[in-house]
């Protein structure tokens, strides 16, 4: 800007020093932007473990028998790849990450309502991952339950179940609280003009998120304090042998479990609403449908939980309820697609990298969506239920949804967040192995459930070998794309100006700001006078 | 696809047909409109874009028809499944009963295999018992699979409708060797599984067969399940191998102490009623349940005459 010589110079938010200065200033702050990267760092560091195990994994199966790992520590690996990824990287996810980042910035606003709960949000997530992590070297060996720790056999295995439960415990309360800070902020501190319906859609999605945070969290956490009591005490809440009831467990927990599923979705489906009409250099079509279709995600999504335990011996009439209620949680998301492609009718795309993973994420996460309208049905459900195309499934929308997100959100605000500018040509192509390779490993599981293959399955019959090796290899592809997508952006070089505050002509407030953003971020606080996408 | 193994074989698979057809079709135009609109709307082709709010008509449209849809689908998966819950009155009835990691079929007459043995075209009634934790009857052929839940009895049925051997697994997870407890459905025609029944069931031939020293107690180790982690070829597997473990000294861990004891009737009493208190070194402890409730003392000597035999 021209008038540098007249504004005193304010210091941005990576070079501010507060009282404390280097790692400590890091550790101690409570600048919405660097609790953001404090969750980035964190969680990319986990994400790629969970990348590792998951490889592990694949490779064990490349064949029948025993290759790389015997039976138990496989047990133990699916766990823990699946703690992992769930707890602590896709329930936090795009929300903890570019909601911290953004959300503020977005909304016009210098920090969330509670910047030092923001903090202790982050402290408990790290406590959480700890405790979890712990489980592995403490007690009589890594927990063997699965991420979903069913009753009674969490109950009744000698590993180490009760650290593992009591990190995901604390988790339960950094995400809580992200949710409680993100909707008080959302009320509380919009820009004078912002009025609800001139709030991004990103900040709309973190605002039915926040709501789920809040109201379905708790039953988790209630949930797993039962089963630390009865492995302790004995209690007999879900032990048959003592009284309990196993089903009363998956009630329980999918009452939670699948409310996270939309934790987990809505703010990935929040960064490809920002990403898509800045590239398509055109307003988003339909806003108050995609705002309407957030909100019925969110609140739909609580009465859906049963599709879950359609094999469980629950009555038939919650069976086909269940069903059909699954079924109308599909329209939403749907209607979130149409809106997304006829956005880029008559518009002047620009193709850049952030737009050709939003536009992978689309693809991806149609398959996912569609292949989870046969798992929503009931005589399909009872085939494929527990097989390998449940895992195809949930991968297709949590990796293929949420991670593709993830990365997309990452090269569309990786300029404003770092002041770097990386190479386009090379991000492209890790794109593309990355997307080859992640169909090719996702891809035959459905095959392989359709033929029968049941999930959680260390060795396997010779009828499902072949496609067992194409989804091993395709697994080698994705880490080679995973590789150059993320060496890339560790090369990107430091810029200033244009290129790197406002790269994609952005029409939403980070782009009226300088990148990196400066503490508090408006020189002066915005007045908002029109909707958040008017080209 | 459609093979007929059973009578849910084509009401499931026609719910496949049409979720999957209608999924394909939408997947695979929405993904081509979407790639036509980026050519022709690329910044070079379409250097202005034109802007465009919505359309409230076309979002009532992209509402309306996704809801019929979903509800063809809906219907499709209930109708394929709702037979699958009422199982006739005259059905044959027999009770699977599910363990770590074994099954075991028992029939009306007291039979009891560890394959499941059915006759073809008619109705065969399972009932669902687990003894420890969850697990889960599956026979993919036939389309029908049900948790088995301990504490409670759930039910399946179906009518084989091919002869053949089809795979049974368990998918519920439940533990080390999960993966490894299937076993076969093997479906004969009447007359060869009434012949199967009459020779199973036939107490004077079966009484012959037990004068053999060892044969009852082969089937009992095989109904309960035993060798799913006890080989009978020395082979290591989650337990120690039977094989000429009679009269052995193994190194046990009692009470986090280590001490040495002879394998003889005593100790295999305990070992199989309370299996935790003594666990032979280099094994993990909390593998096996206790079987107090399905073997009584005399069975148990019949298993200690097999196991003799196994040099």
């Amino acid at each position: 800007m021209a008038e540098h010589t007249e504004t005193k110079y304010l210091p941005n938010y990576l070079e501010y020093q507060g009282k404390h200065k280097g790692l400590l200033g890091w550790l101690t702050t409570t600048d919405h932007k660097r609790i953001g990267l404090l969750y980035f760092y964190s969680m990319m560091t986990f994400f790629l473990a969970g990348v590792v195990m998951g490889l592990l994994m694949k490779f064990e199966l490349i064949s029948p028998g025993e290759q790389i790992m015997g039976a138990q520590t496989y047990n133990g690996l699916f766990t823990l790849h699946g703690l992992t990824m769930i707890f602590l990287f896709v329930i936090p996810g795009v929300a903890a990450v570019y909601g911290n980042f953004f959300l503020p910035i977005l909304i016009g606003a210098k920090d969330v309502s509670f910047p030092r709960l923001n903090l202790m949000s982050w402290y408990l997530y790290i406590l959480g991952a700890i405790v979890v992590l712990s489980s592995q070297f403490m007690g009589d060996g890594p927990p063997d339950t699965g991420w979903t720790f069913y009753a009674p056999y969490s109950l009744k295995t000698q590993t180490n179940v009760v650290a593992a439960v009591t990190g995901a415990f604390i988790l339960g309360f950094s995400s809580i609280l992200t949710g409680l800070n993100f909707v008080v902020t959302m009320h509380r501190l919009r820009a004078p003009g912002m009025g609800w319906l001139r709030m991004p859609l990103f900040a709309w999605s973190l605002y039915g998120t926040g709501w789920i945070q809040l109201l379905a969290t708790p039953i988790v956490g209630i949930t797993f304090l039962m089963v630390i009591a009865e492995r302790l005490l004995g209690i007999g809440f879900f032990d048959p042998a003592i009284g309990g009831d196993p089903i009363l467990y998956q009630h329980l927990f999918w009452i939670y479990s699948h409310p996270a599923v939309y934790i987990m979705i809505l703010p990935a489906m929040g960064a490809i609403t920002e990403i898509i009409p800045t590239f398509a250099r055109k307003t988003i079509f339909g806003y108050t449908a995609i705002v309407i279709s957030s909100m019925a995600i969110a609140f739909v999504g609580y009465f859906v939980w049963g599709h879950h335990m359609f094999t469980s011996g629950m009555s038939s009439t919650s069976r086909w309820v269940f069903s059909l209620l699954t079924f109308l949680v599909a329209i939403p998301s749907a209607i979130k697609v149409f809106n997304w492609t006829a956005t880029l009718y008559k518009g002047s795309i620009n193709i850049q990298p952030p737009f050709l993973w939003a536009i992978s994420f689309i693809f991806v996460f149609m398959i996912g969506g569609f292949s989870g309208l046969v798992l929503g049905s009931l005589a399909t459900d009872i085939h494929t239920h527990d097989t390998a195309f449940v895992v195809a499934h949930f991968h297709y929308i949590v990796f293929g949804g949420t991670g593709f997100a993830f990365f997309g959100a990452l090269h569309y605000w990786f300029p404003k967040m770092f002041a770097r500018v990386y190479n386009t040509k090379v991000a492209n192509i890790g794109l593309l192995i990355f997307f080859i390779g992640f169909n090719m490993l996702y891809f035959p599981m459905f095959y392989l459930g359709l033929i029968g293959m049941p999930r959680r399955y260390y060795d396997y019959l010779p009828m499902f070998h072949n496609a067992n090796i194409l989804s091993t290899v395709g697994s080698w592809i994705l880490a080679i794309g995973l590789i150059i997508i993320i060496v890339n952006l560790f090369r990107a070089r430091k810029a200033t100006g244009k290129i790197v505050d406002d790269p994609w002509d952005g029409k939403t407030l980070e782009w009226t700001t300088s990148s990196p953003p400066i503490v508090e971020n408006f020189e002066e606080i915005p007045v908002v006078d029109h909707g958040p996408y008017e080209y | 696809m459609y093979s007929g193994a059973s009578n849910f074989v084509t009401a499931t698979d026609t719910a496949f047909v049409v979720i999957i057809g209608i999924s394909v079709i939408f997947l695979v135009g929405i993904t081509a409109i979407m790639l036509w609109f980026i050519y022709r709307y690329s910044k070079k082709r379409n250097p202005v874009a034109t802007q465009i709010h919505g359309s409230n008509t076309l979002e009532v449209v992209w509402t309306i028809i996704p809801t019929i849809l979903v509800l063809v689908m809906f219907f499709y998966g209930w109708a394929g499944y709702s037979p699958m819950r009422n199982a006739p009155k005259d059905a044959m009835k027999i009770r699977a009963t599910a363990r770590m990691w074994s099954w075991m079929f028992e029939y009306e007459n007291g039979i009891k295999t560890d394959t499941l043995y059915v006759p073809l075209d008619k109705a065969v009634a399972l009932d669902l018992i687990s003894v420890d934790v969850i697990h889960s009857l599956y026979i993919p052929a036939f389309r029908v699979k049900e948790d088995m839940v301990p504490g409670k009895t759930n039910k399946m049925w179906f009518i084989a409708q091919k002869e053949g051997k089809y795979e049974l697994f368990c998918t519920e997870y439940c533990g080390l060797s999960h993966s490894y407890m299937f076993t076969e459905v093997k479906v004969l025609p009447q007359k060869e599984f009434d012949a199967w029944y009459a020779r199973m069931s036939d107490t004077t031939l079966q009484a012959e067969a037990a004068k053999t020293p060892g044969v009852k107690g082969k089937q009992l180790v095989q109904m309960n399940g035993c060798i799913a982690c006890h080989s009978v070829d020395g082979s290591k597997l989650i337990g120690p191998s039977f094989k000429g473990i009679y009269g052995q000294t193994h190194s046990v861990i009692t009470n986090d102490k280590e001490r040495e004891v002879v394998v003889d009737d005593e100790y295999i009493k305990r070992a199989i009623y309370e299996p935790n208190d003594d666990v032979v070194k280099g094994y993990t402890k909390g593998m096996m349940i206790s079987y107090k409730e399905q073997l009584s003392e005399a069975e148990i000597a019949e298993i200690i005459e097999y196991l003799k035999t196994l040099k």
